[in-house]
């Protein structure tokens, strides 16, 4: 193996065949089919988004990519790993690798403690570093996601930090174990449109540095066009459409995929459309 | 006649330890009869303070300090009791940020509509039982929802569902001033996209007056014919839908739309905006947008700029707003 191969050491994530069904516990309803024979591959340090409404299986899929559900059938590989089949013993392994940036940055983090406990609980779990280079890491790792000065950050509850600052300590915290994969799921829904950018910056920043792969889940195709190389559209459990992100947006084949552009607000369009209401 | 004048608002905070916050400042909002207007601005700017101040909805630790707001000729800022409670089954209502939060989960949807019904009606034209129903089932049509609905409870329903509730829960009375707080905020796009257009569609049915509250300048720019946008408790622009959406004048406003691009086009920007907005329970000096300002000059560290006419509207702003300079040099003591 060539030694700059080995240098950037983050395997691919592949994904093949994959579907997920609620199965129906003796009520009325149905098995919900939560996604649907899905395959991709994700290439190391590439950014691919999967872009849906509420309901499509975006979610489901992060939550078996990162082993937090089964799937009902097919196969996740992430390099050697087998992540389908991982038990809770050899997880601990694979969260040292893969780490999850989630939507609400006001649930995601413990409302008694503090920005500095929150970041050194991973380094001291994962890392078995010592209580002091685990604080100096959690120090470096503020000032990685734009905290600073960190000592100040340090120190703040939850409560004291706005939304966009959260969910900066939520991805301090991801990486904190120095992960090979970081699977952001809708990670500035829940955020000020004028917080989004400094958040997807950030994200696109930390991939180009340390690369890292990233998947990124989100209904809003404006983010997934910032951040993103390739996005992977999914309707009720399904690809619909799949390809470099600008080409997907410029030339969308599918009517899913037309509608959920045409759900972007765009107020400086400088089309007539938006000059005037339009009476649908 | 203006059917909703509000004259110098203000609201604070006043926590039982600690210090006040001066959530809303010096603000002056004219409605007319049947305008569908914007209140957009970041967390924490008091949009849905002054929401709730318009409709009389504040309570402890937050109160209205000063000013006045007249409904339909009547000023509401200082009614009580069954004197607010009948101006309130006169025309004004509220649809709250989240729809899911707002219902009472061991309550169906019919009930709700019941205890509006019941609470409100006047004499003779009470909707109990089977006219109740029949009302209700009407008012989920309003809103695109089954009549079958109105046997539910709301987990029984989805996210979309249950915010179209509540906006037929705020039609019941037939109001005519409704302040929607972030009615998608909460949504999917597809999902919001459908919601806006409901409100947009019964706007212009109903001919209501109607504030929509949020912090997604692009939304609500597509629904509504006149925004304002609010910063650090004060309005600092108020101009025509169709202006904005050509360009802002003040720079903050003009920050909030660079948030925005065609994920279609050639090439994607979008640029936030940086800093903080400042506490509001700190005193200022000179302009809050100034230390977050491109465009900052020496006054703007001074006086605050007042709201000066500006284009078809108004802008508080030294730099854009000339015409504001020169109202602040006449009025030293403005905050």
């Amino acid at each position: 193996m060539p030694a700059d191969v080995q240098q950037s050491a983050v395997p691919p994530l592949i994904v093949s065949g994959v579907s997920k069904i609620y199965a129906n516990r003796g009520r009325r309803e149905k098995a919900v089919v939560a996604v649907d024979d899905v395959s991709f591959t994700l290439e190391p340090g590439a950014a691919v988004g999967l872009v849906g409404a509420s309901g499509s299986g975006k979610s489901t899929l992060a939550k078996m990519v990162t082993a937090s559900e089964r799937p009902t059938s097919g196969s996740i590989r992430f390099g050697d790993i087998a992540v389908e089949r991982l038990r809770a013993g050899s997880k601990r392994q694979f969260h040292l690798r893969v780490q999850m940036v989630f939507q609400d940055p006001y649930g995601a983090l413990n409302p008694l403690h503090t920005v500095e406990y929150t970041i050194v609980r991973p380094c001291e779990n994962f890392l078995r570093m010592s209580p002091r280079a685990a604080r100096s890491r959690a120090h470096e790792l503020l000032e990685t996601v734009g905290l600073t000065p960190a000592a100040q950050y340090a120190a703040k509850l939850p409560h004291q930090l706005s939304g966009g600052q959260r969910q900066r300590v939520v991805i301090a915290r991801a990486l904190a174990c120095n992960p090979e994969l970081i699977v952001a799921d809708e990670p500035v829904s829940m955020l000020d449109v004028s917080l989004r950018a400094g958040v997807l910056k950030l994200l696109t920043g930390l991939r180009q540095e340390r690369g890292l792969s990233l998947l990124y889940i989100t209904h809003d195709l404006l983010s997934a066009r910032v951040v993103t190389d390739e996005i992977i559209v999914l309707n009720k459990g399904k690809i619909v459409e799949q390809g470099p992100t600008k080409q997907v947006l410029q030339h969308p084949k599918d009517s899913y995929t037309v509608q959920l552009l045409d759900a972007v607000a765009t107020p400086l369009a400088s089309t007539p459309a938006n000059a005037e209401p339009q009476a649908r | 006649m203006a059917l909703l004048e509000a004259r110098g608002v203000n609201v604070a905070y006043t926590p039982a330890r600690g210090v006040r916050i001066w959530s809303v400042r010096d603000v002056d909002v004219t409605l007319e009869q049947g305008e569908f207007v914007g209140l957009v601005g970041e967390s924490g700017c008091g949009k849905t303070t002054l929401g709730f101040a318009l409709t009389r909805m504040l309570r402890p630790p937050a109160h209205l300090e000063s000013g006045t707001i007249s409904f339909d000729g009547v000023d509401i800022s200082t009614l009580d009791g069954e004197e607010l409670r009948r101006q309130r089954r006169n025309g004004f209502a509220l649809v709250l940020q989240s729809g899911m939060n707002a219902l009472n989960p061991v309550r169906t949807v019919e009930h709700h509509f019941g205890d509006i019904f019941n609470a409100h009606a006047r004499e003779g034209e009470k909707y109990l039982g089977a006219a109740g129903r029949t009302r209700g089932a009407e008012l989920l049509d309003m809103v695109r929802l089954d009549a079958e609905v109105l046997s539910r409870y709301p987990h029984e329903l989805s996210g979309g569902m249950r915010q179209r509730v509540a906006i037929a829960l705020a039609l019941a009375l037939e109001p005519r001033f409704i302040v929607f707080d972030e009615p998608t905020t909460a949504l999917d796009v597809i999902v919001q996209g459908a919601i806006m257009q409901t409100i947009k569609d019964l706007q212009h049915d109903k001919g209501f007056t109607a504030v929509i509250i949020s912090h997604d300048l692009g939304v609500v720019l597509e629904a509504t014919s006149r925004v304002m946008v609010m910063y650090a408790g004060r309005i600092i622009e108020d101009q025509p839908s169709t202006d904005l959406a050509r360009g802002a004048h003040h720079p903050y406003t003009e920050a909030l739309l660079n948030c925005y691009a065609d994920p279609r086009a050639d090439e994607v920007r979008i640029e936030g905006i940086p800093g903080n907005p400042p506490d509001l329970s700190l005193a200022m000096a000179g302009c809050p947008y100034e230390p977050r300002c491109p465009l900052a000059v020496e006054i703007c560290k001074e006086t605050d700029p007042p709201l000066a006419p500006l284009g078809r509207g108004r802008a508080a702003c030294h730099v854009r707003a000339p015409a504001a300079r020169a109202v602040a040099a006449e009025a030293p003591g403005a905050r």
